[in-house]
Formats: structure tokens, C-alpha cells, sequence
């Protein structure tokens, strides 16, 4: 049966044997590099004609549809189109900062990747603090569209990041309390356990109906964190061109771009792994039978598929829902969100207390 | 009370929100539904609607025959000169002199589609098309003369 654990045991033998184990050690960073960054490329590419063509199917279109079969090298051509552009730099433009903040919203995206666990035993660092280290880290990405806005020289920029960093500070509360649920439930932080303690079960069907708000509000919280519709109000094409990243072109905006669909993928990985029990196959309680067969899909694709459908949940969002007004957006967030996660912890505490779980 | 209020706030915004999901969720499982045409691909099957109004035509019967009677009420009617009747006398074999015409000189560049002179038309001599493919490398091209060459006024027309 097809594993990623068995190809990175192979790897890893075959490293420490040939080579000493320092050399060994950097050239497994090197891979991991590697595969990482080859990663972002090919989500980037994946994610964006998955938008599009939602999109267009949603919106009873057809999407892109010339460039190869079905409109698949659309978005090759797209990023080659980018890649050849001139990446302007406005004159009164803090230089420095303005090309950094590319770099900064790429590299948190990055960072990010390292705890989630992609399949059974396939995770870059596996740290016991898991959670809060996703959680302190997605945060940080409002510095680098603080940056791009302030140092575009642009009152939409400006305006647009600002809007973003009112947005990010206030939903990360209750995404913070949505995961918070998950992890009172588990008794840990880290993710390897928390995948683990779903073996008889995922959260979303054990944890009852508080499992289920908390994973409504996840899904809002993030929506909002990732700066999309129906929250993308620091972008608002409508009323800032383009917010933070109006004077950005060429590579520099396909980074914006790229970072966009990197953070959509791994909020939506962190969803999976915590409500859906990330790479853990379907299993229901002690149906040695079913569970058997779920097991034979491998841990990679189970993975991938959770991810891909609370992705394809996030796109039908943001293709149908109108965008809030920002006096409607912290409304909804510090009036109904907030008071209802911290109800629902509550919930969930005195559940996890008593036992009441699966 | 306001506990109360504040929770059917709540269910009705989720639920007003799904409602818009349904719909949406429903158009991305059925690709039937794709009003998209595929124009230059589907130019043999494209089918237009019949009130589209893309050039004038007068209609000619397999006798090469037309309803036009020559009395210049589309041109009266045109607002910016698009159409010229120039008229002929036929005599005919009874020795009577009769108004026909010669030419209905339509220039395509100056039309607005505004469909005035079909309206006009007390015969219903001229009707919109509906072929919207117009481009030429050649200005000259667009003034057009809608009238067969040897095609004469159908019997009966006054």
C-alpha cells in the first residue's frame, strides 16, 4: 500500500547510512526546502484554477477554457505572464519595506506549513505546542500587509491594510476559541495527538453540537483571517482598486497572490486536522470491518481530500455571499461570534469534564 | 426578551445565508445549467434570439420579388440618414406610369438599430436580422443596396 512514511523512512536510512549524520541532517533540510517550496508552487497553481472554475461553475459560466484541455495550463500561463512583468516600485515608496512585505506575508505562510501533518507520520516538526504555535505565528502575517500598505505611498493601501488589521486582531479571538474547543476536548496541544485521539471518531461527529458551532465559527473566523469574501474588505475592489496590494505588479503581487492561497490551504488543513481528524480514515466507534476498509485509502489522500472539500467550503462562501460593511464586520465579530464561542468553551469544558464524548 | 430576539437574529441570518447557498451549491452540481455560449466555436448551432436587432434586410420571395412600394416613409423616419430611397417610374404594359424603386441604399456604418423604420414600413417591406457579424477591412462595404438586382414589387402591394 502506498505511504509517505515508508518513502521518508527510506530516505532518511539511506541518508544516515551513506553520509555523517550532520551531513545527513542539512541535506534533509535541504530536501524538506525543497519539497516545501515546490509545495506552495503547485497549490498556487492547483488552487487558483480550482477558484476560477468554481467560481465561473457557481456563477453559471464555464471559466477558463482555452489554455489546454478544460482551461488546465490557464494559471501556468498566467504566473509565466507575471513572472516576465516589471515589478513597479512607486517613487515615493518606502523601497525597503515595499519589497519585503511580499516576503514577510510568503515566509508566515511557510512557518506555518511545519507542524501540519500531511499523512500518518509525514510532518515537518512535530512540536508539542502544536496549536498555539499556528495560532501565534497566523497572526503575524497582518505585519507584512501593514507594511505593504504603509509603505505603498497609497491612502487605498493604507486604508486596506489598516481595515485588515482591525479584521485580523478581532476574528483571531474566536478562531483562537474554535480551536481552543478542540484541544479542551483532546487534553493536548499537539497536533499528532489530537489527530490521534480521533482514531474511533472525528471531533465534529464525537464532540456533539458544541463541535459543531466551534467548526462554524472556525470556518467564519478564518474566512475573515484570510482576508477573502465575504470579509475581503482590505482588499473591497470596489471602493480601494486593489487595498494593500494596489501598487504591487509583477512577481511581488504574485506573491500576495500565492501567499492568499497558501494561507486558504493551510487554515483549511488545520480545520481538517482538528474537526476532521486530518489524515485519521472515516472510523466509527468499533466497526472493525468498516474501519479496516477506510484503511486501506491511504492516510495522504484522506488528508488532501478533507483539505480540498473545507477549500471548496470556503470558495462557495466567498461565491455567494455579499461583502460586509466594516461596522458590520466587527459587529458580527465582537456581538455574535465572540459571545457565542466563548458560551460554546464553556459547553465544551463541562462535556469534556463530565465525560460526555464518545 | 433580548436574549430571544438576539437568537432569532441569529438563526435567521444563518438560515438566509444557506438559503443563498443552496441555490449557488445547486448551479455548481448541475453544469446543464451554463448559459455560457461558446461563440466562434458555435457559430453553425449559435442561435439568436428573434428580437435581435443586428442590420436591416428587405425579405425577397422565390420570385425575387419584394413588398417594397418605394414610398420613402423609412427614410422619413430614419433619425440619422442611414437609409436613401431612390425611386423609378415603371410603366406598365397598360400604359400606366407607377412609382417603384431603384435602390434602398442602407448604410450599415450609420445605423443605430433603433428598429424606427421597420415600424415605418406600411408594407412591411424591411425587418432586423439577426446577424451581428459586420466587420469588413473595406468602409465602402458596409453601404449596402437591399434590393436584389432585377427584383420587382410583388402584385397586390399598393
Amino acid at each position: 500500500m502506498f505511504s509517505l512514511e515508508g518513502i521518508t523512512t527510506y530516505v532518511q536510512d539511506w541518508l544516515f547510512m551513506k553520509f555523517n549524520p550532520t551531513l545527513a541532517l542539512a541535506m534533509e533540510c535541504v530536501i524538506v526546502i525543497l519539497l516545501a517550496i515546490s509545495l506552495f508552487a503547485i497549490l498556487g497553481l492547483v488552487l487558483v484554477l480550482m477558484e476560477r472554475k468554481v467560481a465561473a461553475h457557481i456563477q453559471i459560466r464555464l471559466g477558463p477554457n482555452r489554455v489546454g484541455p478544460g482551461g488546465m495550463f490557464q494559471t501556468v500561463a498566467d504566473t509565466l505572464k507575471l513572472i516576465m512583468k516589471e515589478g513597479l516600485v512607486p517613487d515615493m515608496a518606502d523601497k525597503f519595506l515595499f519589497n519585503l512585505a511580499p516576503f514577510v506575508v510568503m515566509m508566515v505562510g511557510m512557518l506555518l506549513l511545519a507542524p501540519i501533518a500531511f499523512a500518518k507520520n509525514f510532518q515537518i516538526w512535530d512540536i508539542n505546542i502544536g496549536v498555539l504555535y499556528i495560532s501565534s505565528v497566523s497572526s503575524l502575517s497582518v505585519i507584512g500587509i501593514l507594511m505593504a500598505g504603509w509603505a505603498s505611498n497609497n491612502k487605498y493601501s493604507l486604508l486596506g491594510a489598516m481595515r485588515s488589521g482591525a479584521q485580523i486582531v478581532s476574528y483571531e479571538l474566536s478562531a483562537g476559541f474554535a480551536v481552543l474547543t478542540i484541544v479542551v476536548l483532546t487534553g493536548s496541544l499537539q497536533l499528532s495527538d489530537i489527530v490521534n485521539a480521533q482514531q474511533n471518531g472525528w471531533w465534529i461527529f464525537k464532540g456533539h453540537i458544541p463541535a459543531v458551532i466551534a467548526f462554524v465559527l472556525y470556518i467564519i473566523a478564518v474566512t475573515a483571517e484570510t482576508n477573502r469574501a465575504p470579509f475581503d474588505l482590505a482588499e473591497a475592489e470596489s471602493e480601494l482598486t486593489a487595498g494593500f496590494h494596489t501598487e504591487y505588479s509583477g512577481m511581488r503581487f504574485a506573491l500576495f497572490f500565492l501567499a492568499e492561497y497558501i494561507n486558504i490551504f493551510i487554515v483549511c488543513a488545520i480545520g481538517a486536522t482538528l474537526f476532521f481528524g486530518g489524515w485519521m480514515p472515516l472510523h466509527i466507534g468499533n466497526w472493525e470491518a468498516f474501519n479496516h476498509i477506510m484503511d486501506y485509502i491511504p492516510s495522504s489522500v484522506w488528508f488532501m481530500g478533507k483539505t480540498f472539500f473545507l477549500i471548496f467550503l470556503i470558495m462557495w462562501f466567498r461565491w455567494t455571499f455579499p461583502r460586509l460593511r466594516v461596522d458590520q464586520l466587527l459587529n458580527l465579530e465582537w456581538k455574535y461570534l465572540l459571545p457565542i464561542s466563548l458560551f460554546n468553551l464553556l459547553l465544551v469544558a463541562v462535556i469534556a469534564i463530565l465525560g460526555w464524548h464518545f | 426578551m433580548f436574549l430571544k430576539e438576539y437568537i432569532s437574529e441569529v438563526v435567521n441570518g444563518v438560515s438566509s445565508l444557506l438559503k443563498g447557498m443552496r441555490k449557488t451549491g445547486y448551479y455548481f452540481a448541475h453544469p446543464k445549467e451554463i448559459i455560457t455560449e461558446q461563440y466562434p466555436d458555435n457559430r453553425a448551432t449559435l442561435l439568436m434570439s428573434d428580437r435581435f436587432k443586428g442590420e436591416v434586410v428587405m425579405p425577397h420571395d422565390e420570385n425575387n420579388e419584394h413588398a417594397c412600394t418605394g414610398c420613402t416613409a423609412c427614410e422619413l423616419a430614419c433619425p440619422n440618414g442611414t437609409i436613401k430611397v431612390v425611386t423609378k417610374f415603371e410603366v406598365s404594359p397598360e400604359g400606366k406610369k407607377k412609382k417603384a424603386i431603384d435602390a434602398l441604399v442602407y448604410r450599415l456604418e450609420l445605423c443605430t438599430m433603433c428598429n424606427l423604420c421597420v415600424v415605418a414600413c406600411p408594407s412591411d417591406a424591411i425587418k432586423m436580422a439577426p446577424n451581428f457579424e459586420h466587420s469588413v477591412f473595406d468602409r465602402t462595404k458596409l453601404t449596402k443596396v437591399l434590393n436584389q438586382t432585377g427584383s420587382k414589387i410583388r402584385e397586390g402591394i399598393e
